[in-house]
């Protein structure tokens, strides 16, 4: 096997005129947390089911562990998916919800079948819950059964589309111990999201997608990798430091709100507070700041998380 | 929980070939839905109102009442095949195609359909325990009936030896088992109407539509079979044989219209499974 658990090349999908996914060469490394990020509508889903043989390309190729579109069957009993949220039947508990899906596989063993379930139902913290009508279950808990249905049998990949969706600040904090113990325990997870904060600090790659395209893909770290740390000096006279921080070397100084702000280039912080404070200035705070990923991701994508036409 | 996931290490290293565990939870599932179990409940009602009508109204029946109404009073057997001649029309195929429509679109309207693929589960294979629920559905369906009308009939009426539509004389048990007989080919018949709904529940994600869609299809061959201008298409039609099962009650039993009647619905099934199956093997699952 390469050293991917998800590749894709030139990866299209046509509904009528509309082009969800347009050339999209997706690479997800074995053994990583791959963030999949993108507004609303971007052509993440449409993606995911592709690479899941739910759906059929209009054009290009998909290998999943290994295998290519047309046996991307044989790879899926390593793959657990949570795709577009959660779906079980309303009427059965959600343990029963399980054991349909459990013995819908081949590869499970019935002996072990109670077990596992039960197992699964604790990890995601619904075992108290296990005999509930699915119908009677928060949105948060319908949640974390789709979580569990993907883990009744050992993985090495998972792939998870909007695992946080209705999760309340705790839920969507569990969901990250949760992906990333799954990738302690040696699992890929490629998880996708249109709230970046939610998985950035659990995520080694990312890929963001915009308009159907995949417009960046890599390492956390080069993808956040190019903007310089910038310094805010707050002060009543920000013209005043701006200059100052110019004459110190520091470049694209603007004045902004009582404070200026410039991109360090090499220029040591302390410097500029002691330029300052010699020249004067009444220095009310000082802050370096290094741009997030979410300042990546929205360059990329637009301010806003509007749905992309 | 780190004993248990060590004991499942080695779970999906060995696929089996076969395994009836999903027919048996597809079969829980079809027979454990409330909808279900309360449409097996009512297609006990015209069995049970047939029987009190005919016992309660004095009279025997008049001349002009179908052939096995006014034989009831002579042997309780009867019951079941009047109600089974009554619910021929309506209600055994809007059973039959509630349970198929609602088969694979049910399933992409809630959104399971996905997560069953994702098992993975082979297409063909889910159509195939699909199909077999239906079939397993439209056999208790017809048998649900066919006894509920034979103990009505029998308690009400009394049993013993059966005047065969030709006049001649046969034993309760043989009766009972020709009884028996035609409830399994109408079952076939219902069967094979299955096969449609599965069909039109591969082309929709509205369970509803699908099921309107089968009972119109049902009914729409009725209408067709009661219209002599166009008698050449009336063998080809699904409903046309359904009524032979009355054939069964003569001496001796007339084959013709059974054997049709079990190839039509032979054919039916075959075209209509192989039809779902182009249909769903490469359909985008986007519900």
């Amino acid at each position: 096997m390469t050293g991917a658990a998800v590749t894709t090349s030139g990866l299209t999908k046509k509904f009528g005129h509309q082009v969800a996914v347009d050339g999209v060469d997706l690479e997800v490394p074995l053994g990583s947390v791959y963030g999949f990020l993108g507004p609303n509508g971007s052509g993440k889903t449409t993606t995911i089911r592709m690479v899941l043989g739910l759906i059929v390309p209009t054009a290009g190729e998909v290998q999943l562990l290994g295998n290519p579109l047309g046996r991307i069957g044989e790879s899926l009993p390593r793959v657990g998916a949570l795709v577009e949220g959660p779906a079980f039947h309303l009427y059965l508990s959600g343990r029963d919800n399980l054991r349909r899906l459990d013995a819908a596989d081949l590869r499970a063993d019935p002996a072990t079948s109670a077990t596992r379930i039960d197992s699964a139902l604790d990890r995601v913290g619904l075992l108290a819950a296990a005999t509930k009508r699915y119908r009677a279950y928060s949105l948060g808990m319908r949640q974390r059964l789709a979580i569990a249905a993907s883990l009744l049998t050992p993985k090495e990949l998972l792939v998870l589309d909007e695992p946080t969706n209705g999760l309340d600040p705790q839920g969507t904090r569990e969901v990250r111990h949760l992906v990333a113990s799954l990738a302690d325990e040696g699992s890929t997870v490629l998880v996708s999201s249109h709230l970046l904060s939610e998985i950035e600090q659990v995520c080694t790659h990312v890929g963001v997608m915009h308009v159907g395209r995949l417009v960046a893909q890599g390492p956390v770290s080069e993808i956040g990798g190019d903007a310089r740390p910038r310094a805010r000096v707050e002060t009543d006279q920000p013209q005043v430091a701006a200059r100052i921080m110019t004459e110190l070397g520091v470049r694209d100084v603007r004045v902004d709100h009582g404070s200026a702000v410039g991109e360090l280039d090499g220029t040591a912080p302390e410097k500029i507070v002691a330029g300052c404070v010699q020249q004067g200035l009444a220095v009310t705070g000082f802050r370096v700041e290094t741009p997030s990923l979410e300042d990546t991701f929205v360059a990329l994508t637009g301010e806003g998380f509007d749905v992309s036409g | 929980m780190s004993a248990v996931e060590a004991g499942v290490r080695d779970v999906t290293s060995r696929p089996r070939r076969l395994s009836t565990r999903f027919l048996r939870s597809e079969l829980g599932l079809v027979f454990g839905r409330r909808r279900n179990q309360v449409g097996l409940v009512v297609l006990i009602g015209p069995p049970v109102l047939i029987s009190i009508a005919v016992k309660s109204s004095a009279s025997r029946p008049g001349r002009g009442a179908p052939d096995f109404f006014s034989s009831i009073t002579e042997n309780g057997l009867f019951v079941a095949l009047a109600a089974l001649t009554i619910e021929m029309a309506l209600f055994l195929p809007l059973a039959v195609a509630a349970v198929s429509g609602d088969s694979v679109a049910g399933e992409a309207s809630t959104g399971t359909l996905r997560y069953l693929l994702t098992v993975p589960v082979d297409r063909l294979r889910l159509l195939a325990v699909k199909y077999a629920g239906i079939v397993a559905f439209a056999f208790a369906a017809t048998l649900v009936v066919t006894a509920a009308g034979v103990l009505m009939g029998v308690v009400l009426f009394g049993g013993g030896n059966l005047t065969l539509l030709s006049g001649s004389q046969i034993g309760f048990g043989a009766g009972l088992l020709r009884v028996l007989a035609a409830a399994l080919y109408l079952g076939c018949g219902f069967a094979a109407l299955g096969a449609v709904g599965l069909f039109v529940s591969t082309l929709t994600e509205q369970p509803i539509g699908a099921t309107l869609a089968t009972v119109i299809f049902s009914a729409a061959s009725l209408i067709a079979d009661s219209i002599p201008q166009v008698s050449w298409v009336h063998p080809y039609l699904i409903t046309h044989n359904w009524t032979a099962f009355g054939d069964l009650f003569r001496s001796p039993i007339a084959w013709t219209g059974i054997e049709h009647g079990l190839y039509s619905a032979a054919g039916y099934i075959v075209v209509f499974f192989l039809a779902a199956w182009a249909r769903f093997s490469t359909k985008d699952v986007t519900s």
